[in-house]
């Protein structure tokens, strides 16, 4: 039952979103070894408090976005696209 | 004697008569009426057998506390069972019936059930059935039996003929309970300017002060209330649903809430989704029933229950009536049965009480007997009273006809309880009170503790202003009552002395014997007695049973009340009708229905559709009588032996456009793409990060800066949100833009030697010859003025095109092309046909992409580059997945022409049927070009083991056992004469 606030959108439900993992997981490049690619996609912190999440807007901008979201009280803090370049288009 | 309506007062109509029937018999009441009132009125006293014992069951609450009359109402498609009596609304012509009972409400059979009690005790079935040394079958078996002897009421096996709606709101305050507490807090809440939603369960406002007999603030109840509700009603501001009650509060202040609608409305119920700032819970308190032998009986009711019932509905529940109390507010149930005439009785479990109290009961009449509690009731509808001291001592019998009960109340706390907040114990009002709640959440009125009308009406003032405030609006100061407000504190749980069946929760049959025993067994923490008993499950939630129930463990360990725990309260608060979840989103508005540009071109031909996720697609063309079977076969032929065209339009589309469109191609997909020149196509497969095949299809370089990408029609939204991913969240760099265009293609294939001379004589711009327009070649072109998209790709292993023009073309293209066709033979087919086709040249497809293949297991090993990295390239070469005894792909044919076998089939050993073989089967045709039946199956060791040796599908499920053969999955043409001719 979250709203988020899209910066392209406005606030809606999150039924028009899809949720996309943990932001703050970096991928290697392709070449990477293997064991810093088993990192990145198996091996997950499971944080109590703020916590950064991907989310695709995917029934509105479909543009991909990074939400601050508080895994115990469900408050979400903040939302930014996930595009450096497009937060610093809309400021 | 029994109930009966009183001659006058009450908030119903009597000049309007309402009829309805209660197990075939016709009864009446009057508008204003609920179903329990008319029952009790007349004189049906028997209303239900419970739930284990099938003991007989009366009218025991006036709201939503019930926890015996539970009735079905309608029939036939329309039942709803376990619904309470005591909240059901008369209407005319309703159909009510008893449950749990056969062969009929008086005599029932399952009573017998009362014999064996000691077996029913708690923990029985787990002991008899499930416990140690018993064999696991033994509950297999007795299963069936049990769950047909127990049980709530049966609901229909029809199709929910009714509808539904479902509707979201937002608001400032929402204030749920529109008893005096709720209704001041909308007041003040709404006169401060905020956008306000009131929600009552009950079909009138008010609450309590619908049966309340006193003045409120120096007025008349009724009065005070009307006065209120007009202004609530005329303010824009104000939005109030009766009949509505909020079952549940999830996170960020949404609260769940199911309305229900009279019958000929829009709908039968409404289901809301209600956002709001703040939310006031002013939902009240249930009196509690108290603990004695045969409390259960017909005709033993709460206290507050007989008052609403006398006040409200003018229904006197009895003559002579008997009231225990171990409390104050059984007392004005016992002053205004008095005064309507009732012979009355009131025994408290109390000693010393202040005068006013003794004065008042003198006044009105009540016979008041102090130091006394009930031990049990007498008579199978409760004819007489042992009462006694509370030891047990100077037992008497007194008779009467209806018992009222009042053993406390329980502030209603499941809606702050759903939101994971823990109740606080007060020992002094024996009642849980609300905890701390850091969300904006403030319970008011009764449901905060706070008794009295007038105390209510203040605490709902105080919760509307602090609302107010909060949101950044004036409002008047007001203080929060405290809790309480009896003249002489309350003596609860008097145990002692008991003769006989003390339910503690009537709902669920558990007895105080039964608490008692599961804390002998060591089942005393509430959330283990809860399953061991199952006491405070169901519909009742524990409504009237769980502080009881505490109060029992906290005797049987000597502990105090507070130092047991609480269970936790889950939604829904009342039972909710999936119907109403569901909404209008149900048969075949579940999902949109997706149709290709063609549909109505192959609908007028008379392909029969197919449903494939969302899309409807042409599975054969049956010409005739034609069955499935023999359409496919036939249209199989057409192509390998003519030409034969087929819609895919379905197919996901993405132009892939920019600088870095090769070089995205190049990191998604496991083979080259950038190297790929202008008007060449290539196959290619992705992988997820895990190494995993994702998905396949094809990609055309149209230009120097743009790929026309397809994907698998089940795939195509999730390979776009993967492009779309990756470009904003890992390599944000690349110059590249990607569009899904799956909507603005129509595409056909065309397949067959007779392929080429169709599409030549169609795109005359184009050279169709093999030297002009090779394989996998990709050209522009135009049909009739429409500029079209061709690629010379074949998935079913011959001369093949897929021509692709604007939607809007789609059924001009498809009625040139099938004109073509037909007058060289050929003709359409569908994804029967095309599925088989692909078999028979080892195609992977949707059973074989199943998510769990590598690309090695599936035998594409070798398309993976080894010059460039790619999504997955790494953690493909995990040694699990490079094991050489996974399961990998080989394809199947019956060692003796003629036989068949299914898809889904196990794979094992000849002679070693146990377990899960050795793999599995997932696409299997008939193959008129190899006259015989072939499949696609996965085997641990592939070809490499397995190569022209023989294994067992085994089909456990439809009973077929079939020896294969292994062999190459490329059963036709395995040089490609066809493909490149
Ligand atoms: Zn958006």
């Amino acid at each position: 039952m979250l709203r988020i606030n899209c910066p392209f959108c406005g606030e809606r439900d999150h039924s028009e979103f899809t949720y996309g993992g943990d932001a703050t997981v970096t991928y290697p490049a392709l070449d990477a070894p293997t064991e810093a690619w088993f990192e990145a996609v198996y091996v997950r912190s499971n944080p109590k408090g703020p916590h950064r999440e991907r989310w695709q807007h995917s029934d509105g901008c479909r543009l991909w976005l990074i939400v601050e979201r508080d895994t115990v009280t469900h408050a979400i803090t903040r939302v930014e696209p996930s595009r450096a370049v497009l937060s610093e288009l809309i400021k | 004697m029994t109930g009966f309506r009183l001659k006058s007062g009450g908030a119903i109509d009597r000049g309007k008569p309402l009829s309805f029937s209660f197990d075939g018999r016709m009864l009446r009441g009057f508008t204003g009426d609920t179903l329990a009132s008319a029952l009790l009125a007349s004189g049906q006293r028997l209303v239900a057998r419970s739930f284990k014992y099938h003991r007989p069951r009366g009218i025991m609450g006036a709201g939503v506390e019930e926890a015996s009359a539970l009735v079905t109402v309608g029939k036939g498609a329309h039942t709803t069972p376990n619904t309470l009596a005591s909240t059901e609304e008369l209407v005319d012509g309703l159909d009510a019936y008893s449950q749990h009972c056969w062969p009929s409400l008086r005599f029932d059979l399952g009573a017998i059930n009362q014999l064996f009690a000691r077996l029913f005790s708690a923990g029985f079935y787990y002991k008899t059935f499930m416990g140690p040394g018993k064999r696991p079958k033994s509950w297999l078996f007795y299963e069936h039996f049990i769950r047909r002897a127990a049980g709530l009421g049966v609901a229909s096996r029809e199709p929910d003929p009714d509808h539904y709606e479902s509707r979201e709101a937002f608001c400032d305050v929402l204030v749920i309970g529109a008893g005096p507490a709720g209704i001041e807090a909308a007041r003040v809440a709404a006169e401060a300017g905020l956008d306000v939603f009131l929600a009552e369960r009950d079909f009138l406002l008010g609450g309590a002060l619908l049966h309340e007999s006193q003045p409120i603030e120096d007025t008349d109840a009724r009065d005070w209330l009307s006065a209120r509700e007009r202004s609530l009603r005329a303010a824009p501001n104000v939005r109030i649903l009766g009949h509505t009650t909020a079952f549940g509060l999830y996170d960020n202040g949404v609260a769940g809430l199911v309305e229900r609608l009279q019958p000929g409305a829009s709908a039968r119920e409404r289901f809301w989704v209600v956002r709001a700032k703040r939310i006031v819970i002013a939902a009240g308190a249930l009196e509690r029933p108290l603990v004695f032998g045969n409390n259960d009986r017909p005709g033993v009711m709460l206290a507050s229950a007989l008052r609403a019932y006398a006040n409200r509905w003018a229904v006197a529940a009895g003559r002579r009536v008997l009231i225990a109390t171990n409390n104050d507010s059984a007392y004005a149930a016992a002053h205004d049965l008095a005064r309507a005439g009732i012979a009355t009785t009131l025994i408290d479990a109390r000693e010393n009480l202040p005068a006013s109290l003794l004065h008042k009961s003198k006044e009105a009449g009540v016979e008041l007997r102090l130091a006394c509690v009930p031990l049990r009731t007498i008579g199978r509808c409760a004819r007489a009273v042992e009462i006694g001291t509370a030891d047990g001592g100077g037992v008497e019998t007194i008779q009467c006809d209806a018992v009222g009960m009042s053993g406390g109340w329980s502030p209603t706390q499941h809606l702050l309880s759903q939101r994971g907040v823990k109740p606080i114990w007060n020992e002094t009002l024996a009642a849980f009170l609300p905890g701390a709640t850091g969300e904006p959440i403030r319970c008011a009125g009764a449901a905060a503790g706070t008794w009295r009308s007038e105390d209510c009406a203040r605490s709902g003032r105080a919760a509307g202003a602090e609302a107010a405030r909060a949101l950044g609006r004036r409002a008047p100061d007001e203080e929060f009552p405290g809790p309480g407000g009896w003249e002489a504190p309350i003596r609860p749980w008097v145990f002692g002395g008991i003769k006989g069946k003390a339910f503690v929760d009537l709902q669920n049959d558990v007895t105080l014997d039964d608490v008692r025993q599961a804390c002998a067994e060591g089942y005393d923490a509430p959330e283990l007695l809860k399953r061991y008993t199952t006491l405070g499950m169901a519909t009742d939630q524990g409504r009237t049973s769980a502080v009881n129930a505490l109060a029992v463990i906290a005797e049987a360990r000597a502990k105090p009340l507070d130092a047991i725990g609480t269970t936790t309260f889950r939604p829904p608060f009342v039972p909710v009708s999936i119907g109403a979840l569901a909404g209008a989103e149900r048969d075949q508005h579940l999902l949109p229905t997706r149709r290709s540009p063609m549909h109505d071109a192959l609908v007028a031909q008379g392909a029969r559709m197919l449903e494939t996720g969302l899309w409807l697609r042409p599975w054969f063309y049956p010409q005739g009588e034609e069955t499935v079977d023999e359409s496919y076969l036939r249209e199989m032929r057409l192509v390998r032996e003519a030409v034969g065209i087929c819609d895919v339009s379905t197919l996901g589309k993405i132009a892939v456009q920019g600088p870095d469109a090769g070089e995205l191609l190049d990191r998604v997909y496991v083979n080259a793409f950038k190297s790929l020149t202008v008007g060449r196509a290539r196959y290619g497969v992705m992988l997820r990060d895990d190494g995993i095949v994702m998905d396949d299809g094809t990609s055309w370089r149209i230009g120097e800066h743009e790929y026309f990408m397809t994907t698998t029609t089940a795939n195509a939204g999730k390979v776009m949100a993967w492009l779309e991913e990756l470009l904003e969240t890992r390599w944000p760099d690349l110059r590249v833009a990607v569009t899904s265009v799956t909507d603005q293609w129509a595409g056909a294939s065309v397949a067959g030697p007779l392929a080429r001379d169709l599409l030549q004589a169609l795109v005359k711009d184009v050279d169709f010859t093999n030297e002009a327009f090779s394989f996998m070649g990709v050209r522009e072109g135009s049909f009739d003025g429409v500029h079209c998209r061709i690629a010379r790709i074949s998935f079913s292993g011959e001369l093949a095109y897929e021509i692709y023009v604007p939607a809007d073309y789609g059924q001009a293209l498809w009625r040139v092309l099938l004109e073509g066709a037909k007058s060289r033979g050929g003709g359409t087919y569908g994804l029967e046909a095309l599925g088989a086709l692909r078999v028979e040249k080892g195609h992977v497809g949707g059973p074989e992409l199943d998510g769990r293949a590598t690309l090695d297991d599936l035998g594409l090993g070798r398309l993976a580059s080894t010059k460039k990295p790619f999504i997955g390239s790494a953690l493909r070469m995990r040694p699990d997945l490079q094991r050489k005894d996974r399961a990998q792909i080989v394809g199947l044919m019956p060692v003796t022409t003629g036989e068949t076998f299914k898809g889904g089939s196990i794979l094992c050993a000849a002679g070693d049927e146990s377990g899960h073989g050795l793999g599995w089967v997932t696409s299997v045709t008939e193959s008129p070009s190899l006259g015989q039946w072939i499949g696609l199956g996965f085997v641990k060791g592939g070809l490499a083991d397995w190569e022209g040796r023989t294994l067992l599908a085994d089909d456990p499920i439809r009973g077929r056992r079939t020896l294969v053969k292994v062999v190459a999955p490329h059963f036709l043409d395995p040089e490609g004469k066809r493909l490149h001719g």
